[in-house]
């Protein structure tokens, strides 16, 4: 187990070496390059831009800049902020509790709704119900998140006027329910997607799990298929998906981008957004970076429950 | 497309949805109702702008926010008074270009990428498959956003973006297919012929893991015009005046209330799109792989 970890570590480690080094890359794409923002300021002649540049580093070899760059990110200095100077990992920070509060209540809802229906469908195998499903989480993974946003909101805000078009909150009005009422409908929306892939894997993990011996020979003790399902197959099943909750990691957050500027959320995806339109790169490649380290992280975390979870990773 | 055919006669029996045989004549039923579904979009957006009276970008602003059919505005028009009818056909063409030349610009990425990484395996393959992981670990939206607003976004430049995206997928289905080919006798009697690498790669173990290949290709097609819609929708993809169905979306919540139509009639058209290439690429799944035939 000790050696699984280390070894899985060990990959984490060179997948965040890649990753910063594709970050890297995508930097030095901007136009212009890092030194963008300053070759608009009027008056500004090449004399300066070299001046700058030589100030910043940037006349210095690619590899010696990355290494310098990479050594400022893990030391938790991402850069400021083009738009108010603030460091990068505050503002990110500033806007990251909102997204996860979005996101975590998506996956809730996706995690119960996905594996009902999921369970239902392999164990009620080729009826109406199941052949809805499947179909429906083919049509689900086809609608536009930010669509079916637009449609949510029109009907739910503008036709019956049950819940609020957007924001995280009213301002003067800061109850739970207030929040509740304005996280459900995004919270759906965003769910919408994951929901659908849930329930296709559950269904394949409870159809894997319903196959095997341990639980024909739970079945040919006389126990209930109900009791069978609730202690022999849904515990197994669920195993997997721990996995799979780390790999949607990176679908939540971009659908989070979309869900958040449809409904004016104010977190990451937003930010995001913003920041592009400011061309404050500075942000944008943080976020960028920053979600793509969460993503690793996320992956790591998933594996190493599976790990402590599975006896059969446990006990090796 | 023959996928439609196959098992489409074998009567229903008793308890007509309850054998695989209905699942089957289903499935492939989806898959024929999106080949018809993708062929009546194409032909609608090849032909259907010479036969509309308006023209896409056709400014009448006594008309503006004319609500669906009124007079020959079929689905209304926007608020510059642009027919919709019109800029949806047009704004297909776009769409649905971007989304297949992305799909054969990143099957061609992901597959060479991928035969190679199986191919030759070892610290090759692992340095290639590790830098396919990494790029997966870019939700492909933020990526996709950062790179579109450091270019001049013309649509060549969309297509060339979102294939930059989405070949991770291609990539990894080859080199799992041509890892398990490449041990094969007819293989190793390619390598005894002294044929060369190359010729191997491209020609004995691509043509065999064709299967897999088309039917991810397929679901690249529907994925890629979903990501046009997106970076469109928030304003760095395909620019106005030339129409996407994504920038179509752009600028509808503000007037949600309204025009409503403004909003619905493009979503309709992606999700009717999108969902298409799915199920065809359900139904080829399943028409090409056996072993999906069993859950």
């Amino acid at each position: 187990m000790t050696r699984y970890i280390l070894n899985r570590l060990g990959q984490s480690l060179v997948l965040l070496v890649l990753v910063s080094m594709i970050g890297f890359a995508v930097l030095n794409l901007a136009p212009g390059g890092p030194l963008s923002q300053f070759a608009l300021t009027p008056g500004m002649t090449q004399a300066d831009l070299d001046r700058i540049s030589a100030q910043m580093g940037l006349d210095r070899p690619l590899i010696v800049q990355y290494a310098d760059w990479a050594w400022r990110l893990l030391r938790g200095d991402w850069g400021r902020s083009f738009r108010d100077s603030r460091p990068v990992l505050d503002v990110i920070g500033g806007h990251f509790g909102a997204t996860l509060l979005l996101m975590g209540t998506a996956t809730v809802i996706s995690v119960v709704v996905g594996t009902w229906v999921g369970i239902k469908g392999a164990t009620k195998r080729y009826s109406i119900f199941d052949y809805t499903a499947t179909v429906g989480a083919m049509v689900a993974l086809s609608i536009p998140t930010f669509w079916f946003g637009l449609v949510a909101i029109y009907i739910f805000s503008l036709k019956l006027g049950w819940l609020p078009a957007g924001n995280m909150y009213t301002i003067g009005d800061g109850s739970i329910l207030d929040y509740a009422k304005h996280l459900i409908m995004p919270a759906l929306v965003l769910a919408l997607v994951d929901v659908a892939v849930w329930s296709r894997y559950m269904r394949t993990a409870t159809l894997d799990v319903i196959n095997q011996d341990f639980v024909r020979t739970a079945r040919a003790k006389g126990m209930t298929p109900r009791r069978v399902l609730m202690k022999h197959v849904v515990g197994n099943a669920l195993l997997p998906m721990i996995t799979l909750a780390g790999l949607q990691v990176p679908t939540l957050l971009g659908g989070a981008l979309v869900t958040e500027t449809v409904f004016t959320w104010p977190g990451m995806g937003r930010l995001f957004l913003d920041s592009l339109g400011y061309q404050d790169y500075p942000v944008v490649m943080g976020l960028l970076m920053f979600s793509a380290i969460l993503v690793l992280l996320s992956n790591l975390a998933a594996d190493l429950l599976t790990a402590f979870v599975d006896p059969r990773i446990r006990l090796t | 497309m023959t996928v439609s055919t196959t098992s489409a006669n074998s009567s229903v029996k008793s308890g007509w949805w309850n054998s695989r045989t209905f699942r089957r004549f289903v499935r492939h039923r989806l898959a024929a109702l999106g080949v018809v579904m993708v062929a009546v979009l194409t032909v609608a957006c090849v032909i259907g702008p010479y036969i509309l009276p308006y023209n896409d970008l056709y400014i009448d602003l006594r008309a503006r926010f004319s609500p669906p059919l009124t007079g020959y505005h079929f689905l209304g028009t926007d608020p510059l008074g642009r027919d919709i009818a019109a800029r949806l056909l047009m704004a297909g063409r776009i769409s649905m270009l971007v989304g297949f030349s992305a799909m054969i610009l990143s099957t061609l990425i992901g597959a060479t990428i991928g035969v190679v990484a199986g191919y030759y395996g070892g610290r090759v393959g692992t340095v290639l498959m590790r830098f396919v992981d990494a790029v997966l670990s870019f939700p492909s939206i933020f990526l996709l956003l950062a790179l579109a607003a450091f270019i001049k976004p013309s649509p060549i430049m969309i297509t060339v973006i979102i294939a930059i995206t989405s070949w991770m997928e291609v990539a990894r289905i080859v080199e799992a297919e041509v890892r398990s080919l490449r041990e094969r006798d007819f293989i190793m009697a390619a390598r005894m012929l002294g044929l060369s690498n190359r010729w191997i790669m491209f020609r004995e173990l691509l043509p065999n893991a064709m299967g897999p290949i088309i039917v991810a290709a397929t679901l690249t097609v529907a994925r890629a015009i979903l990501l046009e819609a997106y970076v469109s929708f928030l304003g760095y993809g395909i620019q106005p005046p030339l129409p996407s169905w994504g920038n179509m979306l752009n600028g509808a919540q503000q007037y949600l209330q309204s025009a409503p139509w403004l909003a619905i009639v493009p979503g309709v058209a992606i999700t009717l799109a999108v969902t298409s290439f799915n199920f065809i690429g359900d139904g080829l799944r399943d028409a090409l792989d056996a072993r999906s035939d069993l859950n």
